[in-house]
């Protein structure tokens, strides 16, 4: 009976790394192509380990050449630790205030925060842009930076974190005599810092990857993030694929790193926002 | 359950306090939401409300704001009968598609991967490193590994013999069809984690029981683990509708809607409207429908979720 465990198992775990290649080939394809001369990237068979390799050429060029990706890099890691951030603390600071206190109206105005949740966010693309001409926050990151940082999901989400927290341990530090919003700081936080960080990290990788964003309310070469960056060099250095290919290894790499890092936190949030729905 | 008479006490201490602190708790309660308050006013509510009263006007943002003229219900009913606009949303629902497709999938994968398999960690990574991955890095690789002539696809296919293997992105009748291919792929992580933790909370004993009634594996996934993830499938289905009707990026990177029109979206049509051709007031009656269908999934959901769902 154990033995035909071990072998069903071993079965299946075999089946499944075959389900697994469909996933994993285009990444090792794109990989190895990123290595290659241009020449060799559509040799069939395919190459998979190079038999010229190309690295340091083509990752220069895509570094510090025409489009730098340097410039790009800079870009997004300062959009997306800044909406982070922002995004961190009003969020925590309304899920508290919607979950921890008592004032008039509470209820009504959870409400009108649930409803912006149900709006697309390009149904209101138009009107943004418009405001933001007007408030000549157009082509700036810090436009950028605020569209990001107010979103619901963080405020929903952080949330129900905040409801599970033992009332008595709140009350208790009010009798105290503590304020507020030093019971925010000092112990509400604290306990929900698993949450926080859960988070933070699909924050930051949502920014990162943003696309329509960046393409709508930024105009400057200069101020491109990586996203925005890939298309144009994609769209500009023609048939350089080994190039092209060079450049997406470096904009999904950071990302994979983090998510390795913090697989826990990300895979935990993801299901536990998919199973409260 | 017996309350000690100091609990009770305290109990009744806290709730004093807290009346006490109630007027405090005002003032520092909208200090508390202000901020992201503000903000969803300004970046959302207000923008929401402009957009219902630009569907209903001729005006481009460009023109300047004496320019505007109201048409009433013009744009809405220009909008069904636009050719384009009207392809635009046969293929959103097609893409409708996409999330069934997807949901089979990973719900197999979720159930062989939480019960039968070594390293159950290193395959939820496996799984879910696409939707880690930017939609425009990802569209940009099939795109080369579609590649009609060189591209690693059509090379396999024709070293299998397939004699003229269909150009993908470049065909009217197969563009649809790859881009979803590409969705389903990109979109399997989400529900598979999502999916597996609704297994896990599947009570064992249920299998046990079953067991010693002789069930099989077909049985006992159409009895139990069917049913028990009932209400998991529905999240998942309602979401995914929401969100291809949201899909974007991937269009636009992949094919611009190309071959003619045959891959174009709503949003994506929205965004040529009222970017490229600067019809503000058209691509607003746009926006507002979508909002439209996404509110229409939502009620479905609202009213669905009592009826179809087995707890």
């Amino acid at each position: 009976m154990r033995k035909q465990n071990i072998i069903g198992r071993t079965m299946a775990t075999i089946l499944m790394l075959m389900a697994g290649m469909a996933f994993v080939t285009p990444f090792l394809w794109m990989i190895s192509a990123s290595f290659k001369p241009e020449i060799d990237v559509f040799k069939y068979p395919i190459e998979w380990i190079p038999k010229h390799w190309n690295i340091v050429d083509n990752y220069r060029e895509v570094w510090v050449g025409e489009h730098p990706f340097y410039v790009y890099y800079w870009n997004t890691v300062k959009v997306s630790v800044l909406t982070t951030l922002i995004s961190l603390l009003f969020s925590s600071m309304a899920a508290f205030g919607f979950s921890n206190l008592e004032f008039k109206g509470r209820n009504a105005l959870f409400v009108v925060v649930l409803m912006t949740f149900m709006i697309p966010s390009y149904s209101i693309i138009v009107p943004q842009f418009m405001i933001f001409k007007w408030l000549h926050l157009f082509d700036s990151h810090l436009g950028l930076i605020l569209i990001g940082s107010f979103s619901a999901l963080g405020t929903f989400m952080l949330r129900q974190f905040f409801l599970g927290l033992h009332k008595d341990y709140l009350d208790a530090a009010k009798m105290d005599g503590a304020g507020n919003a030093r019971i925010f700081v000092r112990i509400a936080v604290p306990l929900v810092r698993p949450a926080l960080a859960t988070y933070a990290i699909l924050r930051f990788i949502w920014t990162w990857n943003d696309y329509a964003n960046p393409l709508i309310f930024l105009r400057s070469d200069s101020l491109a993030t990586i996203q925005i960056g890939i298309q144009k060099f994609a769209s500009e250095s023609g048939a350089y694929y080994s190039l092209i290919m060079a450049g997406t290894v470096s904009a999904i790499l950071p990302l994979i790193v983090i998510f390795v890092l913090g697989q826990k936190q990300v895979i935990e949030g993801i299901a536990l926002g998919g199973v409260k729905g | 359950m017996n309350k000690t008479l100091a609990e009770t006490g305290k109990q009744a201490q806290a709730a004093a306090v807290r009346r006490k602190r109630r007027r405090g708790d005002n003032l520092s309660g909208y200090l508390f939401i202000g901020p992201m308050l503000l903000g969803l006013t300004v970046l959302t509510i207000i923008p929401t409300i402009i957009s219902l009263i630009l569907s209903f006007t001729d005006w481009s943002f460009i023109a300047g704001l004496d320019k505007i003229k109201f048409t009433g219900i013009k744009n809405y009913s220009l909008l069904f009968h636009d050719r384009v606009f009207l392809i635009s949303l046969k293929n959103n629902l097609v893409l409708l598609l996409v999330v069934p497709i997807q949901l089979i999938i990973s719900l197999v994968l979720a159930v062989v991967i939480d019960k039968l398999v070594y390293f159950k960690s290193f395959f939820k990574v496996i799984f879910f490193m696409p939707y880690i991955s930017s939609i425009v890095a990802v569209a940009i690789v099939f795109q080369l590994l579609f590649h009609p002539s060189y591209g690693p696809v059509n090379q396999f296919l024709k070293a299998l013999g397939v004699k003229n293997p269909p150009i993908w992105l470049a065909d009217v009748h197969y563009a649809l069809p790859s881009v979803m291919i590409i969705m389903v792929w990109v979109g399997i992580g989400f529900s598979l984690i999502v999916y597996m933790a609704a297994l896990q909370s599947i009570p064992k004993d249920l299998y046990e029981s079953a067991d010693i009634d002789g069930a099989g594996t077909w049985t006992r996934f159409t009895k139990i683990t069917f049913p028990l993830v009932s209400p998991t499938t529905f999240f998942l289905l309602v979401t995914g509708f929401i969100s291809t009707f949201k899909s974007f990026d991937i269009i636009k990177v992949l094919t611009e809607g190309r071959p003619a029109y045959s891959t174009s979206v709503i949003t994506y049509y929205l965004y040529t409207t009222a970017f490229e051709n600067l019809k503000t007031g058209y691509a607003s009656s746009m926006a507002w429908l979508l909002f439209g269908f996404v509110m229409l999934i939502t009620l479905f959901q609202l009213y669905g979720q009592k009826k179809w769902v087995n707890y």
